[in-house]
């Protein structure tokens, strides 16, 4: 630093004899500075103040001293990454710099009837205005409750408050009025997220953060107002709130979305919440007996340096042998447990395997090379998804996971059309019991009741061939097919030294997408697609030879062509995927106007995309099967279903006073 | 006498101290010279921590944004023929005010920046439609460049809270 080492040579001055009266030559030199000290040592003062003055003056200011800002001539933008950026993978808003097209592409708008066509007809979502978190998801007297974090004022986040819906199959939705809002003030910045437990006499506890009237993050205890409403529509909170403030060692605006509880050996109840200590993500350990008074443990859950803030901690059983869902509060020998983290750092969701240590309330990783956070470490899906929570649906013996899907369109066009996001399709939970090393996630059956008409095909699909699937309408389908690559082709492939290596180098992201052709693949699906092709939504799989000539499979959506806008994140998503001995390979896709959701093998990889064509509408949006790998000819087996709206209600008196009734 | 001395040096180290706070963030961002230009010339910058950093660069946006809104409504009357994409620039810009700024503002404020970031982020996406609607004869090149850079710059200084 130029200013603070001027201080330095500045000193050396004091001596200087150019400060004296300049005699070189006279023997008194000395004599003549001892003879004013008072003086001299003032005049020295304020010449070093001035001088590390104008240093520190010209250091800071570069030379710009007018309060309008400059700008250099050439104006290009500039998304030059540094330090702490340049670590964290690109955010597909990145690209938005880039608009697609040169200068002189036709410019272009959003019109209403290209927005209006976005809303789904079957996911979650409000009447209007901004959705993100979902929250203390839960199943009580028949019906299926959803709370989730709202602005009643804006399509973009802010004023956030609860709102929630009930549904008896976790599709069709009935919109109810607000379960809380901002009206206290330890949540008087906003009713943020949290979790619902139930007691041991089935009433319910809602835990959930608060943003005090001096923004500090607390936790808060809420409960039904009436048990023997199954709607739940009134809540009360508990008049001690807060429950449980920032800690010592955790700043004020890293304490949030506490978890469900579950029950220790010794009796507890124990919760973990999510925080982070420097660039370490943490998860912070509470036991209490009553939810009102807690006593911290001062061992972590778990912790993962470099991974920054863990926001929507989430912390469940899942079993080793059986293919349901488990209390929460279930452990034994049987039971593997996950810690799952959203990373406030890249807005990824990631999970990993371990074991609990009840006695201590820690967990470890079975795999610490892929531990929570760590950018190759397991996703619940591969694309828009984040925020997710799951909840133990007691009615039918399943863990259910909700995932929060932003949009991937411009603030603008979500004002324009008055709402902003999605939730995706609940999806059932279960440690892959062939794997053993990740988790199956798979739309809920209830979705199968949207179906209505359905086409079965069958066909053999040569190297660089497109096939118009005929379908009827294109924006509401359910597709689930399965695919084998013939064995003559592979076979051939395999064999053929000339045919390079590529499993090691191949990644959805960063291979080009679906127009890139190889020997085994990219194969699949073009949904939302125009006749013409110019908007197209392929999800594919690309199969990729190893060197020991084994085979790797990826599943990707590439949205990179989906619409002609240019204010859209057009990202390419996608991982590889397990494929096991003997297996076909196997995919579903739901496609709901602007969400797009596949299920790679099963649901070993699962990837959301958000999509907004501006051609690719209405009438105008098919359905295509392709196979644009060079040299292998596939086999496609699948059936195609029209689904239906699930007319999501909304809140009406009536409506409500009818539900009650039922 | 020592005393002034001391309380002398201790005002210039001070200045200095602030001063390496912004150039310590500044450093930290794709554009180093605005972003000291931007913050050393709000009289709040002197003395703020990260997140009021953030807020100061929200503020330059709001007033960018504003003054863009009045060139735009000035250019309605001297460039007629401009009205659609004049239409098109005055949806996005009026999107930066009413709710992009406002959800930086109380994400920054809140200590849930990620929201903030969406909000900086997307003032750059509306600058850079706006500026796409002319075609490459835009009369607001200067102005939708300049909130392209201050979002990068401010996309940065959120960053840092996350």
């Amino acid at each position: 630093m130029a200013s603070s080492d001027a201080l330095l040579p500045i000193s050396a001055r004091e001596e200087d004899p150019l400060l004296s009266d300049g005699s070189r030559s006279d023997p008194n030199a000395e004599t003549h500075g001892r003879r004013r000290p008072v003086k001299g040592l003032l005049a020295v003062t304020f010449g070093l103040f001035f001088i590390a003055f104008y240093v520190a003056l010209i250091a800071t200011h570069d030379g710009s001293r007018s309060n309008d800002v400059k700008f250099e001539s050439d104006g290009t933008a500039t998304t030059a990454s540094r330090a702490r950026l340049a670590g964290v993978s690109e955010k597909g808003n990145d690209q938005l710099w880039k608009l697609s097209g040169d200068r002189n592409t036709v410019a272009f708008s959003w019109n209403n009837s290209m927005l209006s066509w976005q809303r789904t007809a079957f996911h979650f979502q409000p009447e209007q205005n901004w959705m993100n978190d979902p929250n203390g998801p839960l199943f009580y007297k028949g019906w299926y409750h959803f709370f989730y974090q709202y602005n009643p004022n804006a399509a973009v986040w802010g004023d956030i408050v609860w709102g929630h819906a009930v549904s008896k199959d976790l599709i069709h939705w009935v919109h109810l009025p607000l379960a809380m809002v901002a009206d206290q003030w330890y949540d008087a910045n906003g009713v943020w997220t949290g979790s619902a437990t139930f007691l041991e006499d089935g009433s319910i506890v809602m835990l959930y953060t608060g943003s005090t009237d001096k923004s500090v993050q607390v936790q808060n205890l809420a409960y039904p107002e009436d048990l023997n409403d199954p709607l739940l529509l009134k809540w009360v909170k508990f008049s001690g709130n807060p429950v449980l403030v920032p800690p010592p060692g955790i700043l004020p605006k890293d304490f949030r979305d506490p978890t469900t509880a579950w029950k220790t050996s010794a009796g507890k109840w124990r919760i973990t919440i999510g925080s982070k200590i420097n660039r370490t993500g943490i998860s912070l350990v509470y036991d209490t007996t009553d939810f009102k008074t807690y006593e911290k443990l001062d061992t972590l859950l778990h912790k993962v340096p470099n991974t920054g803030m863990w926001e929507c901690v989430d912390f469940y059983p899942v079993s080793k042998t059986l293919v349901k869902g488990l209390d929460t509060s279930v452990n034994g020998p049987d039971v593997k447990h996950i810690v799952k983290a959203s990373m406030d750092d890249t807005r990824i969701d990631h999970y990993a395997i371990g074991t609990y240590f009840d006695s201590n309330g820690t967990w470890i990783p079975d795999d610490p090379t892929i531990d929570v956070g760590i950018s190759t470490s397991l996703r619940y899906d591969y694309g828009k998804f984040y925020a997710s929570k799951t909840f133990y649906d007691q009615n039918k013996g399943r863990r259910i996971l909700w995932g929060w899907i932003g949009e991937s369109d411009s603030e603008s066009a979500d004002v324009q059309k008055g709402w902003s996001s999605l939730q995706g399709i609940p999806r059932t939970v279960v440690l892959d019991t062939k794997t053993g090393k990740n988790l199956v996630q798979w739309p809920v059956d209830e979705v199968k009741s949207l179906r209505l008409s359905s086409k079965k095909f069958n066909m053999e699909v040569g190297p660089g061939s497109l096939v118009k699937i005929d379908v009827g309408s294109a924006a509401q389908l359910d597709i689930e097919a399965e695919f084998e690559i013939k064995k003559e082709s592979l076979d051939k492939i395999l064999g053929d030294a000339s045919v390079a290596a590529e499993a090691e180098e191949f990644s959805c992201q960063k291979s080009g997408g679906s127009t890139v052709r190889g020997a085994l693949g990219p194969f699949g699906f073009s949904v939302l697609a125009h006749e013409s092709l110019s908007e197209q939504t392929p999800v594919y799989f690309y199969v990729a030879k190893g060197k020991d000539s084994k085979l790797k499979t990826f599943f990707c959506t590439d949205s990179s062509r989906s619409s002609f806008a240019n204010d859209v994140v057009k990202p390419v998503y996608g991982s590889s995927v397990p494929v096991l001995e003997g297996e076909k390979l196997t995919m579903r896709i739901l496609v709901d106007h602007s969400i797009v959701e596949a299920f790679g093998q099963g649901g070993r990889a699962c990837i959301t995309s958000r999509v907004y064509p501006t051609k690719a509408i209405y009438g105008a949006a098919k359905l295509f099967l392709f196979n644009n790998a060079i040299d292998a000819t596939i086999t496609a087996s699948f059936n195609v279903w029209q689904m239906n709206s699930a007319f999501i209600h909304p809140y009406s008196e009536e409506a409500v006073r009818a539900l009650s009734r039922t | 006498m020592k005393m002034v001395v001391v309380m002398m040096i201790m005002m210039v180290m001070a200045m200095v101290s602030e001063a390496n706070m912004i150039e310590q963030t500044c450093k930290e961002t794709p554009d180093f010279n605005l972003c000291v230009s931007l913050l050393d010339s709000d009289p709040r910058g002197s003395s703020a921590d990260t997140s009021g950093l953030a807020l100061i660069l929200v503020d330059k946006i709001k007033g960018l944004a504003t003054k863009t809104l009045k060139e735009i409504n000035s250019l309605y009357k001297k460039r007629p023929e401009l009205k659609q994409a004049l239409d098109e620039c005055s949806r996005r810009y009026n999107t930066i005010l009413k709710a992009d700024v406002p959800e930086a503002i109380e994400a920054i404020s809140k200590g849930v920046p990620k929201f903030g970031e969406d909000g900086v982020i997307d003032a750059g996406v509306e600058a850079a439609v706006c500026e796409g609607e002319f075609k490459g004869k835009s009369p607001l090149t200067s102005l939708t460049k300049s909130m392209q850079k201050v979002s990068n710059v401010a996309r940065a200084i959120v960053r840092m809270l996350l």
